[in-house]
């Protein structure tokens, strides 16, 4: 129980009840001048704040994007680091207008809590952790092991359902915390801990005395796309969202870059990418939104590949390969609708 | 004393009758605000997609639990997980007021002791332990198990009693035969093992109930008249009889309503041990709430229970109160 679910539950029970309140989100942002992002406290590559207060990542990259398409300026983003546990209260009680924080797109998700997910920003599978010296080379080998997992995400069900198949009959410590479940596995009370294998790579990136000590192992032992959701009952914002996403997927598809963008807007006569840029239809009104929308979210983050690049890719310390995350015609699972 | 007369009592101006509107009107508003919250929040969830309802207590679960006191299967439904979940808190909860009681009472009569040490020791461990937060003890207890004990594969052993990161391990009647713990790969293999969660949390509790429980037994003693002991001595009796026979039962009285209170608090205060990893109810409504969605029903179960087994304890208090009260004559 935490404070953001009991102040759901205090505003769900005085508030008038109205209908769905379509156009509201888009309204309340202009209004404020920020759109309220709801990211993860600290996730290297996905979502992290320096000490200046500065948020990368590429799901702050995301929010980034967002607010540059919406108010025409990346940093108009109030960032709210949410943990597992408070994020889809956040969301339902209208604290966050997007929550872009490594969160699995499931039916129980989408259908029952209000909420709608906009896409797939990470296609990534939940692994395992485990210290170099146990000498463990596939999951298949821990029979009996006890796993550090943390509450409030899809990763316990996971976990059962992969013991349990593999007859493995792996025992669950279960923690509120993610300190606390890493801080149990690094004191040796774990023989495993797992989550995403993304934020694997994370964990042992920032938790680790010495990251070469602990491997991920081979095993993805289920699906998790992770993408950004909105609440339910504003089909506008809902529109919005997803399409900043697939344009971001699209302007790397057609290489549009951070750095070409502007050239390519002033010069290019590809219809797909004067399209995309705005000078030939305008896109942007459709959605509600200024006819370079596309133009300015590239301008701010870069598309999509160069987001991966620069945030989680082979030359950061994460070193995740591309792999399900590259363009569908490049063998990925990355595929936009087209902007048309 | 003049007796008001019946029909006198019962006029619409008297104050009987007065009491009887307010207590009813009282009755309804809050009947009616809680029927406007519950309506209310229903009604909000519903306009926002938000699911609701306790049906999915009959859904499978779908989890495992760590440990457990009767069989559970993930396939099991969640109102079996959270059974266990009860189970698992009245286990730490049941043998944390057994433990805290008997410690408790030997420091209270430790703080009488004619020995300077002891009395220093028990006073030292009083202030010590009911002065630190408890979430503190909890997570510092668990950092003992964790981090000083030895891996699995090592553990330090007392005979067939082992200890190590797995926690601590016994042997154990299994399958009609005594089953003696020893390393597997990855965990103790055979007889029986209390884990490090269970073990942190049970300390945590014991070691800060049983310093406020020292001090009520403490002054509870200190409450009896000097000139009882004094009687009891000039009779002649031992010092044990003394105690068993002529204190206790008179600071019981005095003892029993604050001990009261701090079985309630070890109960309520096991909730903190999902801070490392203990399943008990609190830890099962979280997972729950995060599969399901179902963040007012998980939270009015907890509630409920903590509820029941609080009114219980103090029921059960109260009835073993009157019993030991000594009549006054
Ligand atoms: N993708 C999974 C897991 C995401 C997740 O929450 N992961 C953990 C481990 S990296 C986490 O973010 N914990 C941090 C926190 O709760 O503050 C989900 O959506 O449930």
């Amino acid at each position: 129980m935490n404070k953001t679910t009991v102040s759901l539950a205090i505003a769900l029970a005085l508030a008038v009840p109205f209908g769905a309140h379509a156009g509201k989100t888009l309204d309340s942002i202009k209004q404020k001048g920020q759109v309220a992002c709801g990211v993860h406290t600290g996730l290297s590559g996905f979502s992290q704040a320096d000490s200046q207060g500065n948020w990368d990542g590429i799901d702050v990259d995301y929010c980034k994007a967002l607010a540059a398409a919406v108010l025409g300026d990346a940093s108009k983003v109030k960032y709210v680091p949410l943990t597992a546990a408070q994020r889809f209260t956040a969301l339902q009680s209208g604290e966050i207008d997007i929550l872009s924080r490594n969160t699995t797109w499931t039916l129980t998700r989408d259908a029952s809590l209000g909420l709608n997910f906009i896409g797939t920003v990470y296609y990534d599978g939940q692994g395992f952790l485990v210290p170099a010296k146990s000498k463990v080379k596939s999951a298949k080998a821990m029979k009996g092991a006890t796993v550090c997992v943390q509450s409030g995400t899809t990763t316990e069900k996971n976990l059962t359902d992969y013991s349990r198949a593999n007859k493995l009959d792996m025992k669950p410590v279960v923690f509120e915390k993610i300190e606390a479940a890493t801080g149990a596995y690094f004191s040796g009370r774990c023989a495993a801990f797992t989550t995403d294998a993304s934020g694997l790579a994370s964990v042992r990136n920032k938790e680790a005395k010495n990251p070469a000590d602990h491997v991920i192992l081979p095993e993805l032992i289920s699906k998790e796309p992770l993408g950004p959701a909105v609440r339910r009952g504003d089909d506008e914002w809902f529109a919005i969202a997803k399409w900043v996403l697939f344009g971001l997927i699209e302007a790397e598809e057609y290489d549009i870059t951070q750095a070409n963008v502007e050239k390519l807007a002033a010069e290019s006569t590809d219809p797909v990418v004067m399209r995309i840029t705005g000078k030939s239809e305008d896109t942007g009104k459709l959605l509600g939104l200024d006819k370079d929308w596309m133009v300015k979210a590239v301008k701010a983050v870069g598309n999509y590949g160069e987001m991966f690049e620069r945030n989680v890719g082979p030359k950061t310390p994460l070193n995740l390969p591309r792999g399900l995350n590259n363009q569908w015609n490049k063998g990925g699972l990355q595929y936009a609708p087209p902007i048309r | 004393m003049r007796r008001p007369s019946a029909r006198k009592r019962w006029s619409w101006r008297s104050q009987a009758f007065r009491g009887l509107l307010w207590q009813v009107v009282a009755v309804l508003l809050v009947g009616f605000a809680v029927w406007f919250l519950a309506h209310n929040t229903l009604e909000n969830m519903r306009a926002r997609g938000i699911q609701s309802g306790f049906d999915f207590l009959k859904g499978p679960a779908g989890f495992d639990i760590g440990e457990s006191l009767i069989p559970y299967d993930a396939l099991d439904p969640y109102w079996k997980a959270f059974l266990v979940g009860i189970l698992n808190t009245l286990r730490v909860a049941i043998i944390g007021i057994g433990v805290a009681t008997l410690f408790g009472t030997l420091l209270g009569i430790g703080r009488f002791s004619a020995n300077a040490i002891v009395r220093g020791l028990c006073y030292a461990y009083t202030e010590t332990f009911r002065n630190v937060p408890i979430l503190l003890q909890l997570l510092f207890w668990y950092l003992v198990f964790t981090e000083v004990l030895p891996p699995v594969a090592e553990p330090v052993s007392v005979g067939p009693f082992l200890l190590s990161k797995a926690g601590f391990s016994f042997p154990w009647w299994v399958e009609g035969r005594w089953s003696v713990p020893a390393p597997g790969a990855f965990s103790m293999e055979g007889g029986a093992s209390a884990t490090p969660e269970f073990m942190a949390v049970l300390m945590g509790l014991v070691f800060y109930t049983s310093a406020f429980i020292g001090e009520i037994v403490r002054a509870g003693i200190a409450a009896v008249p000097k000139g009882q002991v004094e009687a009891a001595s000039a009779l002649g009796l031992p010092r044990g009889l003394q105690v068993r026979k002529v204190i206790l039962p008179q600071a019981l009285r005095v003892i029993i309503p604050p001990l009261t209170s701090q079985y309630l608090n070890i109960t309520k205060n096991s909730s903190l041990a999902v801070a490392i990893g203990y399943p008990d109810v609190v830890s099962i409504a979280n997972t729950s709430l995060n599969n399901t969605g179902r963040a007012v029903e998980c939270i009015s179960i907890i509630m409920l229970v903590y509820l029941v087994t609080s009114l219980s304890t103090a029921l059960f208090m109260n009835w073993y109160n009157k019993r030991v009260a000594i009549q006054e004559r």
